[in-house]
């Protein structure tokens, strides 16, 4: 489950795409809890959007994702990250490696290129267990020119889907990616272990390990 | 107290725990960094330190394993938000690495394989409070994690540990690392919730 939360935040975020907003919550009692989750749309002054996926057993999660309604107040503060960000000035190519949830401020990336009328060529890899969990799934269908879209499903792929369901492989992020010698820059996000892979699989593909960029997410043993 | 959160009670884990403000619980080992990780074979692995003046002191893979060797269990803190109590890292201080190298610098550039770079005074690596680690539980320190070998500073926020630690440049006046240039806090304790520039 996931839910996609618009607040209204006074005289704070826009930013820039990639960069995460910090969300207090506080209980009662004053007990609080900090977390911080990708902007989903940057460059909106005043608000801030962001897609949260529910960990079962999340202490904060759940609570965005099931609970909360609309009115409801809670701190919100940044943006925050000066690293894992598009800049509507960037001209080169640009591939996006997305694990799940991790396609969160890939999306605010997409969006701004679409905001600024931007020419940079863009491919967007991402990787979803199923169709089912694809989040902006009838956006990315939308034709964006200059923006191509390709799809892994790891565990169920649609029917007549030529392509297996799998882990993403070199030979996906070699296809859905851009090739070394345009010198892309590569953002990567999503769950440690993919990020992990993804960024060998890129290095060793050729591209320049200063051009690939890395946002992990979710504890690992 | 701040605003409250209609609805929200949170689970309160590790409630008899002493965390530094704004910190959770985390009893997973996440990984950070801001590129892919390097790949570096301990035969092609050496560090550095480097002086003010122009001194260089170098050590092999063979030469850092052969000086004394420090068992340290100590509670880590990432600027993330999440906490790691306990965590046992094996490695050498930075006490005998700076042992015998004349310097009057007050200041320290950390450089890693990969290009990432953190600063801190010199004073923060020296009496017991930081080492070169390149063990974590009894095993070699793994690539995600910053091995061969990485800095561990754990009084710090986790960003000064800088992994893949390749060279130590001594200075005389501080200068900012990669993520506090791009807006993170330049000194960086957790029990001053120091997280970004201005904090």
């Amino acid at each position: 489950m996931a839910a996609t939360l618009l607040m209204h935040v006074e005289g704070q975020p826009a930013g820039l795409a990639g960069q995460r907003v910090e969300v207090r919550l506080t209980a009662e009692d004053g007990y609080t809890a900090d977390r911080e989750y990708s902007l989903a749309r940057s460059g909106e002054p005043d608000r801030a959007e962001i897609t949260v996926q529910a960990i079962d057993g999340g202490e904060v999660s759940p609570f965005l994702v099931e609970d909360i309604e609309v009115g409801v107040e809670l701190q919100v503060r940044g943006p925050i990250g000066g690293w894992f960000v598009w800049r509507p000035e960037q001209t080169e190519p640009v591939t996006l490696i997305a694990g799940g949830s991790g396609v969160v401020p890939l999306m605010a990336m997409i969006r701004a290129r679409r905001a600024a009328g931007s020419k940079a060529p863009f491919r967007l890899i991402y990787s979803v267990r199923s169709r089912d969990e694809m989040f902006y799934r009838s956006e990315l269908r939308q034709p964006d020119p200059g923006v191509d879209v390709s799809v892994v499903h790891t565990r169920e792929a649609p029917e007549g889907s030529p392509r297996p369901a799998g882990r993403i492989t070199v030979a996906d992020v070699n296809n859905g990616g851009w090739p070394p010698d345009f010198a892309p820059t590569c953002y990567v996000c999503g769950p440690t272990g993919f990020v992990e892979s993804v960024a060998d699989m890129l290095v060793a593909l050729g591209h320049d390990p200063h051009h690939v960029r890395t946002e992990r997410f979710g504890p690992t043993g | 107290m701040g605003i409250v959160t209609r609805g929200f009670r949170g689970r309160r884990g590790g409630g008899d725990v002493k965390l530094p403000p704004g910190q959770y619980l985390e009893t997973g080992f996440p990984v950070l960094s801001a590129g892919p990780t390097p790949q570096i074979a301990p035969a092609a692995w050496a560090f550095e330190i480097t002086t003010e003046s122009g001194e260089e002191h170098r050590w092999s893979w063979v030469e850092l394993q052969a000086l004394p060797r420090e068992d340290i269990t100590v509670d880590i803190h990432c600027v993330t938000k999440w906490s790691k109590l306990g965590s046992r890292w094996t490695g050498v201080s930075l006490d005998t690495l700076l042992s015998g190298i004349d310097t009057q610098a007050s200041y320290a550039m950390v450089h890693s394989y990969g290009g990432y770079t953190t600063n801190l005074p010199l004073d923060d690596l020296r009496n017991g409070q930081a080492w070169v680690a390149y063990g974590y539980d009894d095993r070699p320190l793994r690539p995600e994690h910053g091995g061969p070998a990485r800095l561990l500073v754990p009084h710090l926020y986790f960003w000064k540990s800088a992994k893949w630690v390749q060279r130590l440049e001594l200075l005389t006046e501080d200068r900012l690392g990669f993520w506090e240039r791009a807006g993170y806090h330049a000194y960086g304790d957790p029990w001053r919730e120091q997280r970004y520039a201005g904090d």
